[in-house]
């Protein structure tokens, strides 16, 4: 018995002694902590995208706290209203209404719509096959398929299916990391209210594009004629719309031959349906 | 004089099928299509219009930057259309479509240059349009361009270490007294002391013939290199020759060498003695579906398709092209494709060749470091890749790879190791641009305030 005890006081009396010497550390060596700081932080998702132009969540709500005047609170896109809101109820400030936005591909060539020129074996991603003959693909504008924004989206928000990215405005929040990596420059970050946009990226000539793809624009402006408000044209031998003119009446999709612009539905009503790559 | 030690390597099957086959002249192909960037540099920008009539060697593309390469007529004929496409480089590309004559006129400009001094001879040496004939496509007249007195030896590069290509094996049993003279031009005029021919020993031959045109020569001498795969690379060839290291990011003047390829140095001879530019590339044909294996000398600008097609076509369903050699060669997606100043093979493999096999785990084995010439860890490097570390990468060395491919050749698990770390260099050279612009916006930025406050004094003064 006289073999346990002294052991264990020995143990208890280190844990004591090591007990006051961590807790008088922590009195003398703490590091002062911006309360607000920590209380914005709370509030911020925490899923460091860098939407708000800062190197992530702790270094915006850093700057929040250290400059309220200067920084506004509605820069974290993901957060939306509700967390511009409460920064702002933190910060004794009035809420800033958030501009929610979502990404865009600016492509329609899945699997059935375009070809593989070439049998691929290299490293299966946007950024190396991009440098081989600008990817396997006949089109070399559109999406690659190797999914480099899937595996940058922190949220899950786009997905590959069939060959070609495609978002998921739902969850996406509008970060801009699929758009950083894409090697291809075809995912644009666009206001959440504009749901018409146009499906294709392609700079060759009409006949080169169709040839290349069925679902590419082949640049006839028809949807130029229809549009009431001037808000879209054919730039580069595709149709661009200008986001700050267009009033999301989808004539010009109505119009299309090659049926590239598409029309979101309006929010409420579930826009994307996962396709299994195997059916 | 070898420096007795050795950088590491592999032992590649040599596949030296067209060895001791001569280079035979291919006829001249309907349509030639001559793309603008056939080297490392500026774009040439086409002197002719459509429609002019050229002759073979006449200058059809220049541009006035330093770093480029004059490019001529492989043919004679019409300028039928000068269009932009895709070339062998997966780059969109200026060509210049000419619809042969068949007569083969040579240029009235086709005259061997006057050579009195050593500008004259740099001037000459990029009026020949020759670039680095090994694949590298560097203006061998900026190469040449040294300071006096900073280089002292010439390295000829006969090593050919690639398995499949023979024609520098073939050019230099044809023309070794060519490539001696010019070797002693080039010595001549650069003021170079020594010359070193290097050859691997599976070309006894060459070296034997070597030996025989030199006779005794005191300032060049031939030099036996080891059959190990990358003999070829600059970095090692320098190494074998003289012991220097030859660092990243330097060039091989730096420590005193100029490499040049024997078929390089073949080009520029003969365009000092006859006035006639490059416009003709040695080939082998190789791979085990084409149907007589040879060496060919086509002219610049001739489709692949043509070049197989003249030289009896294949006997089975080809599943892969490379252009180059198999370690360092890059596959092509389709045949029609022209060939260009840097290629030195066309080699067809049916599916046996091309099927890429299941990567598996990495095994922590070290066979690649144990292949890497640049004593590198690629399996490391890979690792850094996929974490997109940059610092371990820079921690690493990355830069220093040459892409010799020994660490995927060698590789048990099947890794793409190569491919990675070629991805890798460009995410740290990626990085680099990005912390130079941020220096420069930096600097910038302090000059604009300091001199905001130096005008804020003087005001208040």
């Amino acid at each position: 018995m006289a073999n346990y005890i002294a052991p264990v006081v020995l143990t208890v009396v280190i844990a004591f002694i090591a007990s006051a010497l961590l807790s008088l550390a922590a009195k003398f060596m703490a590091v002062p902590v911006d309360e607000t700081a920590v209380a914005i932080r709370n509030q911020l998702p925490g899923a460091n995208c860098g939407a708000c132009g800062f190197a992530g969540c702790d270094d915006y709500a850093a700057a929040l706290a250290a400059d309220p005047e200067g920084i506004k609170t509605n820069l974290c896109v993901p957060g939306a209203d509700g967390v511009a809101a409460a920064i702002a109820a933190i910060l004794g400030q009035e809420a800033l209404d958030v501009i929610e936005q979502v990404a865009n591909v600016r492509c329609s060539g899945d699997c059935k719509a375009t070809k593989s020129e070439m049998d691929y074996q290299g490293l299966k991603t946007c950024a190396a096959v991009k440098g081989f003959f600008g990817g396997p693909g006949v089109c070399k504008y559109g999406c690659i398929g190797f999914g480099d924004c899937e595996r940058a989206c922190p949220y899950g928000a786009i997905q590959v299916c069939n060959g070609l990215a495609r978002v998921n405005r739902e969850v996406c929040v509008g970060c801009g990391m699929c758009a950083s990596v894409c090697p291809q420059q075809i995912i644009d970050i666009i206001a959440d209210v504009k749901r018409v946009y146009v499906g294709c990226n392609s700079a060759d000539k009409g006949k080169d594009t169709t040839k290349a793809c069925s679902a590419g624009c082949i640049g006839c402006k028809l949807c130029e004629k229809e549009c009431k408000f001037d808000a879209i044209h054919v730039v580069n031998n595709h149709a661009v719309i200008d986001p700050d003119k267009c009033k999301n009446c989808g004539l010009c999709a109505k119009k299309c031959p090659k049926k590239v612009i598409h029309v979101f539905p309006k929010p409420n009503v579930k826009p994307f349906v996962k396709v299994d790559a195997a059916s | 004089m070898s420096s007795g030690k050795h950088l590491k390597g592999v032992h590649v099957d040599h596949q030296k099928n067209t060895a001791g086959m001569p280079i035979i002249p291919m006829p001249v192909p309907e349509r030639v299509y001559i793309p603008m960037s056939m080297h490392i540099g500026a774009p040439c920008q086409p002197v002719v219009a459509k429609g002019d009539h050229v002759k073979v060697g006449q200058l059809i593309g220049d541009c006035d930057k330093p770093v480029s390469a004059p490019i001529h007529s492989s043919v004679s004929g019409d300028v039928e259309a000068i269009e932009q496409f895709m070339t062998q480089n997966g780059r969109v590309d200026t060509n210049i479509v000419i619809k042969t004559d068949g007569k083969q006129e040579i240029a009235e400009t086709v005259v061997p240059p006057v050579i009195e001094s050593r500008e004259d001879f740099l001037k000459a040496v990029r009026a020949s349009g020759v670039v680095g004939l090994g694949g590298a496509t560097f203006p061998t007249s900026i190469k040449y361009n040294t300071k006096p007195g900073q280089v002292d030896t010439l390295i000829l590069n006969g090593a050919e270490c690639e398995p499949f290509i023979t024609v520098d094996h073939a050019a230099m049993l044809a023309y070794a007294k060519d490539m001696v003279d010019g070797m002693r031009t080039i010595m001549k005029w650069l003021d170079i002391k020594r010359g070193v021919i290097g050859i691997e020993s599976n070309k006894p031959d060459a070296i034997a013939k070597f030996n025989e045109v030199l006779a005794g020569d005191k300032d060049i001498e031939v030099l036996t290199l080891r059959q190990v795969y990358p003999q070829g690379a600059e970095r090692v060839i320098i190494y074998e020759c003289t012991g220097r290291h030859l660092i990243a990011g330097k060039l091989p003047a730096d420590v005193g060498c100029i490499v040049s390829n024997v078929s390089s140095v073949l080009k520029l001879q003969q365009y000092l003695t006859t006035g006639m530019p490059l416009v003709s590339k040695f080939l082998t044909l190789d791979g085990n579906v084409v149907a007589k294996p040879q060496n060919v000398e086509v002219p610049i600008g001739t489709m692949i398709c043509d070049v197989i097609e003249q030289c009896g076509g294949l006997k089975g369903e080809v599943k892969k092209i490379i252009l180059g050699g198999p370690m360092m060669g890059r596959a092509i997606p389709r045949d029609d494709f022209a060939v260009m100043k840097g290629n030195s093979a066309i080699l067809c493999f049916d599916e046996t060749f091309a099927t890429q096999r299941k990567e598996t785990a990495c095994i922590n084995c070290g066979r690649c470091v144990a292949g890497c010439p640049m004593n590198l860890m690629p399996a490391r490097l890979s690792r850094a890749f996929k974490d997109k570390d940059i610092d371990a990468l820079r921690e690493f060395n990355v830069m220093s790879c040459m892409d010799c491919g020994c660490c995927a050749y060698s590789c048990p698990a099947r890794k793409q190791l190569n491919f990675e770390i070629k991805q890798a260099k460009s995410l740290v050279m990626e990085d680099d641009k990005k912390k130079k612009a941020k220096a420069e916006a930096a600097a910038a930025k302090a000059a604009a305030k300091a001199e905001a406050e130096k005008a804020k004094e003087g005001g208040s003064k």
